[in-house]
């Protein structure tokens, strides 16, 4: 049976199945049920919606931040509000916006790519995304106490031990990074799971969608990663409220040692942001160009070194700690090979634009302004790994000028034209495209008008981290113009907001395809039913719904009376076994409270681990008790 | 004159002027010595003829106040406290980590102790250092006893290790 | 088009700063003029690539309505083997390109780095033992004889054209010394000890901040190097080894009592009086100093009387205490600091 043959049965036999299925499918009602939820849709919405909500956070205390620093010596800001401010902006888009987002980006789109109902683990899913949501509370529940983190995104110690940064504050970050990488690992191992072995038949390894591709490595990345900065925030928690001393230099400790773990994380972590982005930009560019990515191993192939080549350069954060010079010489030369696998994706696509048929819509605007910023940022990323620039440039605003650059221009323009680009298949509307070019035109002066400026303050030698700098220095002009730039984003967000709004009442409606795109998840409605398709496609290449109407097959034979999708082999995606789905379930979110009393409590008093585990272990006793999977009488 | 008349006159007049102070009746007090001592902190609680006036409490303002516990910490090293008190574990002078407090262990106490000095080698901080850091370097002392709440108290310290043998070892960014 | 003119006038802003304190493209020493050439290098390279990539990427714009490739895109959603085969060719031999360009920059860098550790006539070079205190500089020039080593706060005198060996520690947190034009930083990390050359070519007054975030007051940990001819610079450090004189003149003499019976000198030293105290900056020859409480202000007896009066004004957070003086102790106490020239 193709597709183009099917139209939505009302009478028969067909019909009976379709209403098994929508009501094997239903969401459970009420306040109870809303935090019941177990369809990917839902969650990913949930991450996406969240972390948004912290990107405007995040936002206002980077504009708070921008108005301390307009002119100099001012006084705005005391010097500790202004060291809270800056610390709780890094953490707040580094761990409650950025990596959550992917995250959600993921959950959403890949199911609905790999032409599957739903995760490999639902419940896991859930409980991933309470996890995040407690941490989010959790730190902001610190802020709201004057007890905002101070001493860095990083929070290196001794600056961040117990005897130079007293009180909870530090130890609410520390936490928080535990919550959200708890997360982010329960995401990965979902994802992975997903992508290996829940793919639609027909979907070798040769044909998964790149997106897809990137979430994989990201996921890898997560696992390898996360871990390490778990142990970074324990020696440092431990040391606090513990009297250990892993870091504590008079007994034998080493402040170095913190900055090793931590990086072994921090480098891959900007990765684990910016691949699914990559992810984005080639979906984007495909259907709006008309034509597949050119390249596809090379993308493939790319994508994968870079994962692992980005676990091999974290002592770049640290070339001015005095390492041996031999050393450094490695971590430059990775640094800069790193670029070969990003320079490869960014002909790829090149290529591709420049053999499409380009229509520019606004998520195509936001692609150009990415690969702008982005190779701009790589660029000054390349004068970062060299050593002996990177003496004069790091912990300058150079650096944050970098790494605006790549982290804005390489994930949030992807991101902001991935949401252009898959609103109308999550929300069944487009948004508004004259809305939307001129909020990329505002976004992309406004960020420019910032960041471009801060580079050249750092050559001159205005260092990070300063709540205000003398008037004789000269730093002022740039600062002032970064200023306006940050209310100029500011604009653009608002803009973004504005358009969203409107468009979910009034905006057009997109219907399942509207940009006659490639990969499976156009073949679901828009906005997807809870079970995404009524029968699982078969995807028959890399662009399946590209595909003559006679090459592409469905599949049939799944039950509708209970929750089931499709396990395939993993090199193949040959038909394994039919696989039950877990129905909606509070057990999750009640798991994930009593971890968050474990892990908030611990903060406090070291006994609250006790009660926590207990009240984890009757969660978990909950959530795996058997029961029958849900099936209804037909 | 004869000299034994001037040595008896010599006497006399010595005489004399040490009965002055000797039969000094002063009926009326000077003005200047009515004031009346309301010593905060008193060793006894027994007061004859009944109690006064409400007992004075003197608290330390920077009670609970983990930033001024750390900041304690910094100037019982600073001011050398550690000198004769190491850690707390005393060494050339008392303990600090006790029940049993020899001029009492209340705040009030302690801060009389800090500003007046004690007999055998306390000195006398009064007069030098200012009101609130006496009180920071209290607040510091309670915490050692576990007065103060622990959230507010640094898990450990960082002193630094300044043996220089030690830090020979590490050392590192020699460029050649 | 605009863009590039927007490159290019920041180009124009940037060499304009020559001429400016702290600034990295404002060499004054040999390692960062090294350093300098280097990233003139760099810069060149990265902004020609920068264009190229950006002349593409915009020139895809005007191709996309040339109907070249139109018939097989409307079908087959992909262009002919013929394209494919020579996008290919381009593809790679870009990506052969930028792995050669990446080599040039690693041996450029590579090469510099070494250069910028090779000093001449290390042997007969000055060694400053640099500690980082929140939020102060102390500098202590070594000298195997013992009467020779100058202990001193926030402000450093170097001989031009002699190499200077920094040698870094900390007493507290994680701190950073860094010069911009004369060298990249080095990071002090306590229980650790680091090690950087530096050398100045001309003579100069130049300036360093604190390049790690230290705490409250990072913003405000600044200090001075003074790179002066050898002979003045002889004449400088003998006179900086004297111990202070006890003052004649009455209202100095008093002064120096202020200071000696208050809680000064519970953490700062002034040699030649009973001070000795090492927790603070060493105020010994505190009047020839350029600046007050590490770069914060500048040095006149206003400002130091501000700093005495009320220090969590100026530089809030820092470890001062803040000591109620006299109005009558306080400007003979000024004028007796402003005196230990």
């Amino acid at each position: 049976m193709n597709r183009s043959d099917h139209v939505t049965p009302t009478t028969g036999g067909e019909a009976r199945e379709l209403r098994l299925l929508e009501q094997a499918w239903r969401h459970p009602r009420g306040i109870f049920g809303w935090l019941s939820y177990t369809t990917h849709q839902a969650i990913g919405l949930r991450y996406i919606v969240t972390a948004f909500i912290f990107l405007l956070v995040g936002g206002i205390e980077a504009l708070l931040m921008r108005i301390q620093l307009a002119v100099p010596n001012n006084t705005f800001l005391s010097p500790d509000r202004y060291n809270e401010i800056f610390t709780t902006h890094g953490t707040t888009m580094m761990f409650l916006f950025a990596v959550p987002v992917m995250e959600g980006m993921g959950i959403y789109l890949v199911p609905l790519m790999l032409g599957t109902r739903n995760v490999a683990f639902p419940r896991l899913n859930a409980f991933g995304y309470w996890m995040y949501l407690c941490g989010c509370i959790f730190l902001y529940w610190g802020v709201f106490t004057n007890a905002a983190p101070d001493a860095g995104w990083f929070a290196y110690p001794p600056l961040a031990g117990p005897q130079f940064d007293p009180g909870k504050r530090v130890d609410f970050w520390a936490q928080m990074i535990t919550f959200t990488e708890v997360s982010a690992m329960c995401v990965a191992a979902e994802l992975i799971a997903t992508i290996f072995k829940m793919r639609a038949p027909g979907m070798t390894l040769n044909r998964i969608p790149l997106f897809c591709w990137s979430m994989l490595v990201q996921s890898f990345m997560v696992i390898f990663a996360m871990p390490s900065i778990m142990i970074a925030s324990s020696f440092l928690l431990s040391d606090r409220t513990l009297g250990t001393h892993y870091v504590n230099p008079a007994e034998g400790g080493d402040p170095l040692l913190y900055q090793h773990v931590f990086w072994f994380f921090g480098h891959p972590e900007v990765y684990i942001i910016f691949i699914p982005a990559l992810g984005f930009v080639s979906h984007i560019i495909s259907a709006h160009s008309r034509r597949a990515v050119f390249g596809y191993p090379a993308m493939v192939l790319s994508v994968v070194a870079t994962g692992f080549i980005g676990f091999g350069l974290w002592v770049h954060h640290m070339f001015a700690t005095g390492l041996p010079q031999i050393g450094e010489a490695y971590f430059t030369a990775s640094s800069m090979m790193i670029a070969i696998a990003s320079g490869a994706q960014i002909f790829c696509w090149i290529a591709t634009l420049w053999t499409g048929r380009l229509r520019m819509t606004t998520a195509l605007h936001f692609v150009f302004g990415f690969i702008a910023i982005f190779v701009f940022g790589g660029l000054s990323g390349l004068v970062l790994a060299s050593v002996p620039l990177d003496l004069q440039v790091h912990d300058t605003y150079f650096v944050v000028a970098h790494f605006h650059y790549v982290l804005i221009g390489g994930a949030l323009f992807p991101l902001f034209g991935a949401f252009y680009h898959w609103f109308p298949k999550m929300t069944g509307r487009l948004l508004n495209e004259a809305l939307g070019k001129l909020n990329f035109w505002v976004l992309f002066i406004g960020f420019n008008l910032t960041f471009f400026p801060m580079h050249i303050l750092g050559l001159k030698g205005m260092t990070r981290r300063i709540y205000t700098y003398p008037p004789e220095m000269g730093w002022g002009a740039a600062n002032h113009l970064a200023t306006i730039g940050a209310a100029i984003i500011a604009l653009g967000g608002l803009l973004f907001i504005a358009n969203v709004l409107l468009s979910r009442r009034r905006g057009q409606i997109a219907g399942d395809d509207p940009w006659d795109a490639d990969t499976l998840e156009w073949a679901a409605s828009s906005p997807p039913a809870n079970y995404n398709f009524e029968y699982l496609p078969v995807a028959s290449s890399r662009s399946p719904l590209w595909d003559p109407p006679e090459e592409r097959a469905i599949v049939t034979g799944l039950r509708n009376d209970r929750r089931e999708a499709l396990v395939t082999t993993l090199m193949d995606a040959e038909p394994h076994h039919r696989y039950v789905l877990p129905g909606p379930t509070i057990w999750p979110l009640i798991t994930a409270i009593a971890v968050t009393v474990g892990f908030a409590g611990s903060v406090f008093n070291g006994w609250y681990i006790f009660w926590g585990a207990g009240l984890t272990g009757i969660g978990l006793i909950g959530w795996f008790w058997p029961r029958r999977p849900l099936e209804l009488k037909p | 004159m004869n000299p034994r008349i001037a040595s008896a006159l010599l006497c006399g007049v010595v005489v004399l002027l040490g009965s002055c102070q000797r039969e000094k009746r002063d009926i009326r007090p000077a003005p200047t010595r009515l004031a009346i001592y309301g010593d905060a902190a008193r060793e006894s609680t027994l007061r004859p003829g009944g109690p006064v006036q409400p007992e004075q409490i003197v608290t330390n303002p920077y009670n609970h106040s983990a930033y001024d516990i750390s900041e304690g910490q910094r100037l019982y090293n600073w001011y050398n406290c550690s000198g004769c008190h190491a850690n707390g574990g005393g060494g050339i002078g008392p303990p600090l980590i006790k029940k049993d407090w020899i001029y009492g262990g209340q705040p009030a106490n302690l801060f009389d102790t800090i500003v007046k000095g004690r007999p055998n080698g306390m000195p006398s901080w009064g007069g030098r250092i200012p009101e609130y850091q006496i009180w920071q370097i209290i607040a510091y002392v309670r915490s050692l006893n576990g007065e103060q709440p622990a959230s507010a108290t640094a898990g450990r310290a960082d002193t630094i290790e300044t043996n220089s043998q030690n830090l020979v070892n590490r050392t590192s960014g020699v460029t050649k | 088009m605009s863009r590039v003119a927007f490159l290019v006038l920041c180009a124009c802003a940037l060499t304009s700063c020559a001429g400016h304190q702290q600034s990295a493209v404002d060499p004054a020493g040999v390692q960062a003029d090294r350093i300098a050439h280097l990233w003139w290098f760099f810069f060149c390279v990265l902004i020609a690539i920068f264009l190229a990539v950006m002349a593409f990427t915009l020139w895809t714009l005007t191709r996309r309505h040339r109907g070249i490739e139109q018939e097989p895109l409307e079908s087959k959603h992909k262009p002919s083997e013929a394209t494919e085969s020579r996008l290919t060719r381009t593809v790679s031999g870009l990506v052969i390109a930028t792995v050669l360009v990446l080599l040039v920059l690693l041996v450029s860098s590579i090469t510099t780095g070494k250069n910028i550790s090779e000093l001449r006539d290390k042997q007969h070079g000055l060694i400053i033992e640099t500690t980082g205190n929140q939020w102060w500089w102390q500098f202590r020039y070594l000298n195997d004889d013992s009467n020779e080593i100058l202990i001193t706060a926030n402000e450093i005198h170097i001989p031009v054209g002699r190499p200077v060996m920094i040698r870094g520690m900390s007493q507290d947190v994680i701190h950073s010394f860094w010069v911009p034009n004369l060298h990249g930083k080095r990071d002090l990390i306590p229980s650790r000890i680091t090690e950087e050359w530096i050398e100045a070519d001309h003579p100069g007054a130049y300036r360093g901040q604190c390049a790690e975030y230290c705490g409250l007051q990072h913003a405000h940990m600044v200090f001075w190097v003074i790179a002066e001819p050898p002979e003045k610079f002889k004449h400088w450090f003998d006179s900086q080894l004297q111990p202070a004189a006890t003052p004649t003149d009455p209202d100095k003499l008093r002064g120096q009592q202020v200071f000696l019976k208050n809680a000064c000198v519970f953490c700062h030293a002034i040699r030649g009086t009973t001070a000795a105290a090492q927790n603070g900056p060493d105020l010994t020859h505190f009047g020839s100093r350029r600046t007050i409480a590490a770069g914060t202000l500048p040095n006149t007896p206003g400002n130091l009387g501000g700093w005495i009066v009320d220090p969590q004004n100026v530089k809030p957070g820092n470890h001062m205490a803040t000591i109620a003086v006299n109005s009558e102790d306080l400007q003979p106490l000024i004028d007796y600091l402003e005196s230990l020239k």
